[in-house]
């Protein structure tokens, strides 16, 4: 018999299967639409002049982009879709009048999240390839940076869905968290030029960890930090951001 | 106030008419007292606040100077910072005319008892128009403020830019407003996010359109957003000429064609 | 406008939507002063005219004019001295029940004072003033329905429309909303309404029209209506579970008429308890026996040879 999690992951994949066309448009055609905006014409005036990045703009982008992506589609999918399992289509409700325990409710959820931020990233590290962004081969490891970047982003957002009170702090939690991070962690210059508390900021941030990851898979190069260092710090917000989803979702469904 | 002398019957309908699209736009007012939703409202500006952080100053570095269509020299801050305004503009009408009017017109269905009044779906269109001038107007307003404190523009062009901001989100908001009747589910908004997505790019917003192949830059020109761009960044920059009447012509046709637009759908989908 | 005018008069009014006719060709007169009502099963047509009437629904055909306007030139007019509930309340969830009521008062162009203080009044009317501050959602049905009959009057309306207005209602919320219509119609306001509940209809209507398929079927007080198509009495018999196509057979000839239904027998006669005595005179024996008065609902029967409410 299927292991429980893979049951609660069975049903996240079936109704997936009515809606992933529109999903695959805005996970992945909006990040090649802001590489193409950004990377060629903009990147053009920057490549002009010698700068500090070192690679051509196309190249340092695209690797950002791609750890951005990853923390968009984490965030996007487990705040939403997770606040309607408890308030709107209440599937978790009807799991737990299963045997499915808490647990493999909130692991099978977050496994289909990571096949998604899986997928789109995927897909976007062939938009780089057919750019011509890649420079190593350990470019093939940045969906699992991107995996890892998205379960450091979506395990506290399972925690936060599963609390809030209202759907309307999503839409907050992306202009005070999301679009920051991506606006100011590296991804489209680098954190250097930060005034110091936002550059703090930015080391906390998940999403800095990964483009440093993601940009030295694709790039060949080594991070600021060493890979262990990001690993950690992405691995400590996996781990207290999925006791803290565990300790919600029991608040709310009993065990 | 001579109007009101010669054409007093015009003038006391015109009046009648305004103040039932206000009735409506009042009823936003009154909505958005309620707390949860003033979170949203305020968090709105800092946004493209960030952008203008990010891509103007942190980008800017990178690029450093660029040209403006006149040939003379800007920062990369200074030429970006109105195409954010601009998409500011934009994207603010939108939030208010697409989701939160579709919202209430298929969801909430607060306008069925709206139309049960005197009130006409005109007025009803105009009225949720001017409830979305008045949550971007103040974006705009404090995009403006930052801007002239970080130098991107004077303050005196700067108060020349708020009110184009009204124009440019009046057009979008007309238009999204008109496109938002023609929805059938929530799934077809992401069509409407992509293509806000793409103009925001591709508005002669990070780059002149003139760094695009012709055929690109043809099609940029004809959309909508170039013309907001072309109009605040002209004026931003203190450098308006005889082409900000195109530009303004352009972003008005679009006002009307979409109130219309609007106006006709509503009426064909709720007085049936 | 002529002193015996009817406040509206519908001539071969006719909706279709696309090639289906939901109303048929309809006559109605209603006059200053009463409650009419239009009674008839789901899918009658009964909405559709009401939101003609309403103005918010052009009619495909006939005429209909309303407080001597033309409804089809000067809609904005007449609703302006409208009072609409429609079916389902259409309630503003993002506002409070107060603000419900002025905001839809500016819409009349009241201004802002008197909009207050009428709503303050209304909140009282409908027994819901203790409740002014609160958000919608929470109220009950009925709670929400007196709410929007509060609302239909913000405006002071000469004619107010209201649309099934106790349906979905539990008994005691209706009779509460009974008992301020009537205050209302105590006052002299227009009623017109809808409804498929006979027991509705006899209670508030001076004047009704029974509606069945897009069609006038009959028209009368509700008690020219039973004397017409009725009888005095009805006597129902149940037969516990045993088909009953067999038995109008052994009752024919009590009674004026027999009708059966898939759960009883009705007798349609002068004296009850006269027919009861003659079912059990010929060794029947029935389940129950009831003896009620003639209702509207048997005007229904024999009109369509269907049920109101299924
Ligand atoms: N907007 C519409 N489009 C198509 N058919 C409709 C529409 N509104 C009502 N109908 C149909 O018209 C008939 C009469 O409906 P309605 O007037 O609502 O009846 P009632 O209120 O008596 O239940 C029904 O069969 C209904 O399906
Ligand atoms: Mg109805």
């Amino acid at each position: 018999m299927a292991h429980p999690t893979a049951l609660a992951l069975e049903f996240h994949l079936v109704a997936y299967k009515r809606t992933w066309r529109s999903s695959v448009f805005s996970s992945f055609a909006l990040p090649a639409m802001f590489l193409v905006a950004m990377g060629i014409t903009v990147g053009h005036y920057i490549d002009e002049r010698s700068t500090s990045i070192g690679v051509p703009y196309l190249d340092y982008l695209g690797p950002g982009l791609l750890a951005a992506t990853a923390l968009q589609v984490a965030v996007g999918d487990s705040t939403w879709p997770v606040y309607g399992g408890f308030h709107w289509t209440r599937v978790y409700h009807v799991m737990r009048a299963s045997p499915l325990t808490v647990g493999d409710v909130l692991r099978g959820h977050l496994a289909f999240v990571l096949l998604r931020v899986a997928l789109s990233s995927a897909g976007f590290l062939v938009v780089l390839l057919l750019f011509g962004a890649l420079h190593s081969w350990w470019a093939l490891t940045t969906p699992l940076v991107a995996v890892l970047v998205g379960a450091a982003c979506a395990a506290p957002c399972f925690a936060f869905a599963a609390r809030a009170t209202s759907d309307g702090a999503f839409a907050v939690l992306f202009r005070v968290a999301v679009v920051p991070m991506t606006l100011f962690a590296g991804v489209f210059f680098p954190v250097e030029s930060l005034p110091w508390v936002a550059r703090l900021l930015a080391y906390v941030s998940p999403l800095w960890h990964g483009v440093e990851l993601s940009r030295a898979a694709t790039l060949g190069t080594a991070t600021a930090w060493g890979v262990p260092a990001h690993v950690a710090v992405l691995a400590v917000w996996c781990a207290v951001g999925y006791v803290l989803a565990l300790r919600s979702f029991t608040r709310k469904l009993g065990d | 106030m001579v109007t009101t002398l010669i054409f007093p019957r015009a003038m006391s309908r015109l009046d009648h008419r305004a103040s039932g699209a206000l009735s409506v736009t009042a009823r936003n007012l009154a909505a958005a007292r309620h707390a949860a939703y003033w979170w949203v409202l305020l968090s709105g500006f800092v946004e493209p606040l960030l952008y203008l952080l990010s891509i103007g100053v942190g980008v800017g570095r990178l690029v450093g100077d660029i040209a403006l269509p006149d040939g003379r020299l800007v920062t990369y801050a200074q030429f970006v910072a109105p195409a954010m305004l601009a998409a500011s503009a934009m994207n603010g009408a939108l939030a208010e005319t697409t989701m939160n009017f579709y919202g209430k017109l298929k969801f909430m269905r607060i306008y069925d008892a709206t139309l049960a009044t005197p009130i006409t779906p005109m007025q009803v269109s105009v009225g949720e128009l001017i409830w979305a001038m008045c949550r971007g107007g103040v974006y705009s307003a404090v995009f403006l403020v930052v801007m002239a404190a970080l130098d991107l523009t004077t303050w005196g062009w700067a108060l020349v830019a708020l009110p184009v901001t009204l124009l440019v989100g009046f057009a979008f908001g007309a238009l999204g407003m008109g496109l938002s009747t023609l929805l059938r589910s929530w799934q077809d908004f992401d069509y409407i996010n992509v293509t806000q997505f793409g103009l925001f790019l591709f508005s002669g917003t990070f780059s002149p359109p003139s760094d695009f192949p012709v055929p690109l830059q043809i099609l940029i020109e004809v959309t909508p957003l170039y013309h907001g761009v072309a109009l605040l960044r002209a004026i931003t920059t203190g450098s308006p000429d005889w082409t900000v009447l195109w530009h303004v012509a352009y972003l008005v046709a679009l006002a009307v064609a979409g109130l219309t637009m609007a106006s006709r759908r509503m009426g064909v989908l709720l007085l049936k | 406008m002529a002193e015996d005018e009817a406040l509206i008069a519908a001539t071969a009014l006719v909706k279709q939507f696309g090639d289906f006719t939901a109303v048929d060709g309809i006559d109605v007169r209603v006059r200053a002063g009463e409650a009419f009502g239009f009674l008839g099963p789901n899918g009658a047509g009964k909405s559709s005219t009401m939101r003609m009437i309403g103005c918010v629904s052009r009619p495909t055909g006939g005429a209909l004019r309303i407080l001597g306007l033309d409804a089809a030139k000067d809609g904005a007019a007449i609703r302006a001295r409208l009072g609409v509930c429609p079916q389902q309340d259409s309630l503003d969830l993002e506002l409070t029940v107060l603000e419900n009521l002025t905001v839809y008062a500016r819409y009349f162009n009241i201004p802002r004072k008197v909009a207050r203080a009428r709503a303050m009044e209304l909140l009282d009317f409908v027994q819901l003033a203790d409740r002014a501050g609160d958000k919608v959602e929470p109220l009950s049905g009925g709670m929400k329905r007196r709410l929007t009959i509060a609302r239909a009057l913000v405006n002071e309306p000469e004619i107010v429309l209201l649309d099934e207005p106790t349906t979905g209602l539990d008994p005691q919320a209706r009779h509460l909303v009974w008992e301020r219509l009537f205050r209302l119609k105590q006052r002299g306001v227009t009623l017109v309404l809808t409804t498929h509940y006979m027991d509705e209809a006899e209670q508030l209507c001076d004047r009704l029209v029974v509606m069945d398929a897009g069609r006038i079927v009959a028209e009368g007080s509700p008690r020219e209506l039973i004397d017409r198509h009725s009888t005095r009495e009805v006597l129902e018999v149940r037969f516990g579970n045993d088909p009953l196509d067999g038995f109008a057979d052994k009752l024919d000839g009590i009674g004026e008429r027999v009708e059966v239904l898939p759960d009883r027998i009705l007798v349609y006669t002068g004296d009850g308890d006269a027919a009861a005595a003659q079912v059990h005179g010929r060794g029947l024996t029935p389940s129950s026996v009831l003896v009620r008065r003639g209702s509207l609902e048997d005007v229904f029967l024999q009109l369509t040879g269907r049920t109101l409410v299924d």
